[in-house]
């Protein structure tokens, strides 16, 4: 090519190029362009769903032991973290006046003993007067018979007899009433001594103390705690599930438990209890999940991720789960045709995994092509091409 | 016949090309501005298309979730949902904050949204991954805050695993989003950090009436009702099919006592409210930007007319008619525009994606833009074409 040639041609290749440049720009990103899609063909595979939830460690028993009635501490013997035996004494409320109270009781219990003892005398007393009384009274009437005294004399010793067999009956009621009011002296005495042996505090289990709630000389009411202890041994989760995402859930299912004090550690349990109790307002269902072992080291309170696995479903047709759109409140697919253009296909679709793959219930040809991935929303009868997205950063 | 205007521009069609290059460029910044503006505009219409909702309910007296602050109660949705007309309804928080990624603060809004199937709020279509199958703790991200799928966020006191990725995901503002779920969002919104937390606490045992000594576990009590939060900022409305928005907004305003924005009301919010003083500085710019867009190219043009004066003597001299060389000067004109015109087209496609927030180019504004240039270059070249045609043919062989 000559140099006039060339001179020529620089400026029409220029141009051609610029021409080339903006019918790409058009084309790549005006309203002529295909949208770039990604492709999933359906497959058989088996399926494992998952429930997920949140748990908590709690301990499924846990004690707060405390008085009975107000009072004042007077000692705590154990501390956070000690270990306790059943029936240990762990701490004592102050008795203020039931030391008195105890003594007074026995002070009335030894006054009702003497008054019984004196009732006693008493009946012993009627029991002769009235023997007395029966004896003088038969006399005179063997005398009255031989004729040697009046009836008025005979009447007179009848009537001291009945009168001395009164006074015995009051008398031993007299004793009866003093020996009830012994056995209820002695009865409230029992009482002031259960109210100061209550006011020592046992463990009723074998245990760790988690909490020393008040120390002594603080006042507490009753009910309220002193110490709390748990079994160290019952640990387990409350797991909150969605209720919305619990379908399955049941105990006996596996568990993988993540704690977030060991967040690259998986400890396997299983589901021991499912709540009958939901919560409505946070939506949600409860369910305890018992480690299996139980991990050292656990405490209370620490949060944990928790995977349950439902049982496997053998050869399921799925599809990934971005694959699913919904269209005018129908869920569906969209399946590109052979002309690269899509239509809507409404599909049903079973369970969901933990990994995104979605269960197609319907029939679907294992060489239909749907999208999964779309740069943009699709309409009915777009074209489309499959893509690398998103290669290139931005819009 | 043989055309003037080509063998002139071919002539010196370095020079030639370089003025059209430089026109370009600057044309290339003016139609950039506009799309600059449309982006802004289409940011709004896409939080809203991209919600899926036909009605936005939110706190009476407010234009939230998205102009103004707004919180509800969470099982607002509930009665929304008995309301006829209402096909489905959900529970949506938004929240812009600094998330971090790498180490790096990216500016994000953190969208909050139930996991129910076919529940407005969710991203419709992804780019990659899938979409949230765990109820917490996992995260749809936009690829404009540049997370890649596995990656973990760090959103108050939680990481989010990136399990899926969308485009064009974007607040009012142009803030990437990233999806978690609701319960999440609740949290990472209302929750507080542990150290106020903390302080809450202590001002709670402080406070004579909340910690009093006859009542032990108030404080407690009190202190647990202040740290959960039941709020959300919106409820998202899908209207059953056959309704008209209007007709399910109304009894929601009047019973629920609760501000219903219908798609219409909210783009209003949206675009006339939201971004008016930002899309009236543009607009401002835009303007000027044409009027010295306009004025270079007529000086252009003026001063190529201007260094052929003595050319155009000749042609004159030699019998050419006014209305050749006016063709001829008009030509030249319009193909500088064409050639700024191709070149700013391109050049704003080129870099549009290198802006932070999105550049839509519409072709109606291009073909607009394309009307404007030739118009511009038309009426630039009347003063050029003035000139030439007052030029003494004398000048040719004089001076």
């Amino acid at each position: 090519m000559s140099m006039a040639g060339l001179r020529r041609a620089i400026p029409l290749m220029l141009f051609a190029g610029l021409l080339g440049g903006f019918g790409y720009g058009v084309l790549r990103a005006g309203p002529l362009a295909t949208t770039r899609v990604t492709f999933a063909t359906p497959e058989y595979r088996d399926l494992t769903p998952a429930l997920f939830g949140i748990g908590v460690v709690e301990a499924r028993r846990a004690y707060a032991i405390g008085p009975v009635i107000a009072g004042r501490v007077q000692t705590v013997r154990v501390d956070v973290g000690d270990r306790v035996v059943a029936g240990q004494e762990v701490a004592a409320m102050e008795p203020v006046d039931l030391e008195a109270r105890g003594e007074a009781a026995q002070a009335a219990l030894r006054r009702a003993d003497a008054t019984l003892q004196a009732t006693e005398a008493q009946v012993r007393e009627a029991v002769s007067r009235s023997t007395l009384a029966e004896t003088n009274a038969s006399r005179w009437v063997d005398l009255r018979r031989q004729g040697f005294v009046t009836q008025e004399a005979v009447d007179t010793h009848a009537h001291e007899a009945r009168a001395a067999t009164a006074a015995l009956n009051a008398a031993q009621a007299y004793r009866e009433a003093a020996a009830q009011e012994r056995d209820r002296l002695l009865a409230e005495h029992a009482a002031a001594l259960d109210l100061r042996a209550n006011l020592q505090l046992h463990s009723p289990i074998d245990g760790v103390v988690i909490a020393r709630d008040a120390e002594p000389g603080s006042t507490v009411v009753a009910g309220q705690s002193v110490l709390r202890l748990i079994d160290p041994d019952s640990l387990w989760l409350r797991v909150r599930i969605d209720q919305a995402r619990s379908t399955g859930l049941q105990a006996g299912l596996p568990a993988d438990i993540v704690l977030r004090s060991y967040p690259d550690a998986r400890f396997p349990g299983r589901v021991a209890r499912v709540e009958w109790l939901g919560d409505s307002v946070t939506e949600e269902t409860a369910a305890y999940v018992a480690f299996d072992p139980l991990p050292a080291h656990l405490t209370l309170g620490v949060l944990a991720e928790v995977t349950l696995r439902l049982p496997t479903v053998a050869q399921a047709l799925t599809l990934p789960n971005a694959a699913v759109r919904r269209q005018a409140g129908q869920e569906g697919v969209w399946r590109v045709l052979d002309d690269d253009t899509v239509q809507f296909q409404p599909l049903r679709l079973g369970i969901h995994t933990l990994e995104g793959a979605v269960q197609v219930l319907d029939e679907l040809p294992l060489d239909a092509r749907i999208v999964v991935h779309s740069e943009r929303e699709l309409r009915s009868g777009d074209g489309v091409q499959p893509a690398a997205l998103p290669a290139e950063g931005a819009p | 016949m043989i055309s003037l205007a080509g063998r002139d521009i071919l002539h010196a069609w370095g020079k030639y090309a370089f003025t059209g290059l430089g026109l370009g460029l600057l044309i290339g910044v003016t139609l950039s501005m506009a799309g600059i503006y449309r982006g802004m505009v289409d940011d709004g219409k896409a939080l809203l298309t991209n919600s899926g909702a036909d009605l936005w309910v939110v706190q009476k007296d407010t234009l939230g979730p998205y102009a103004e602050p707004s919180s509800l109660r969470d099982d607002v949705y509930r009665s929304l949902r008995g309301l006829p007309g209402v096909q489905t309804a959900a529970n949506v928080t938004y929240l812009t904050m600094q998330a971090q990624r790498a180490g790096q603060d990216v500016r994000v809004m953190v969208v909050g949204i139930a996991l129910e199937p076919g529940a407005p709020g969710a991203p419709r279509d992804l780019v990659a991954g899938r979409r949230i199958e765990r109820a917490h703790y996992e995260a749809i991200a936009d690829i404009g805050a540049g997370f890649q799928l596995g990656d973990a966020i760090r959103i108050r006191r939680h990481h989010y695993t990136v399990v899926g990725l969308t485009r064009r995901m974007v607040s009012a503002s142009g803030d990437p989003m990233v999806f978690i779920p609701l319960r999440d969002a609740q949290e990472a919104q209302y929750l507080k950090d542990n150290e106020a937390i903390h302080q809450e606490r202590a001002r709670v045992q402080a406070h004579p009436a909340l910690n009093r000594p006859g009542t032990p576990g108030l404080a407690d009590a009190v202190s647990a009702s202040q740290e959960n939060s039941r709020m959300v900022n919106a409820v998202l409305v899908q209207i059953a099919p056959g309704w008209e928005a209007e007709a399910v907004a109304d009894p929601v305003r009047r019973w629920k006592h609760l501000q219903a924005y219908t798609r219409t009301q909210m783009e209003d919010i949206l675009i006339a409210k939201l971004i008016a003083t930002s899309a009236r500085q543009i607009g401002v710019f835009l303007v000027i930007l044409a009027v010295v867009s306009a004025a270079i190219v007529s000086f252009i043009i003026y001063t190529m007319t201007l260094g052929k004066l003595r050319e155009i003597a000749v042609l004159k001299l030699i019998g050419a008619r006014n209305r050749t060389i006016a063709w001829m000067i008009l030509q030249e004109a319009l193909g500088l525009g064409l050639i700024g015109f191709m070149v700013g087209k391109t050049v704003a496609t080129l870099w549009a994606p290198y802006f932070p927030k999105y550049v839509l180019l519409e072709p109606g504004d291009a073909a607009r833009g394309l009307a404007a240039v030739l118009l511009i270059c038309a009426l630039a070249s009347t003063l050029a074409i003035r000139t030439a045609l007052r030029v003494d043919p004398a000048t040719a062989i004089g001076g």
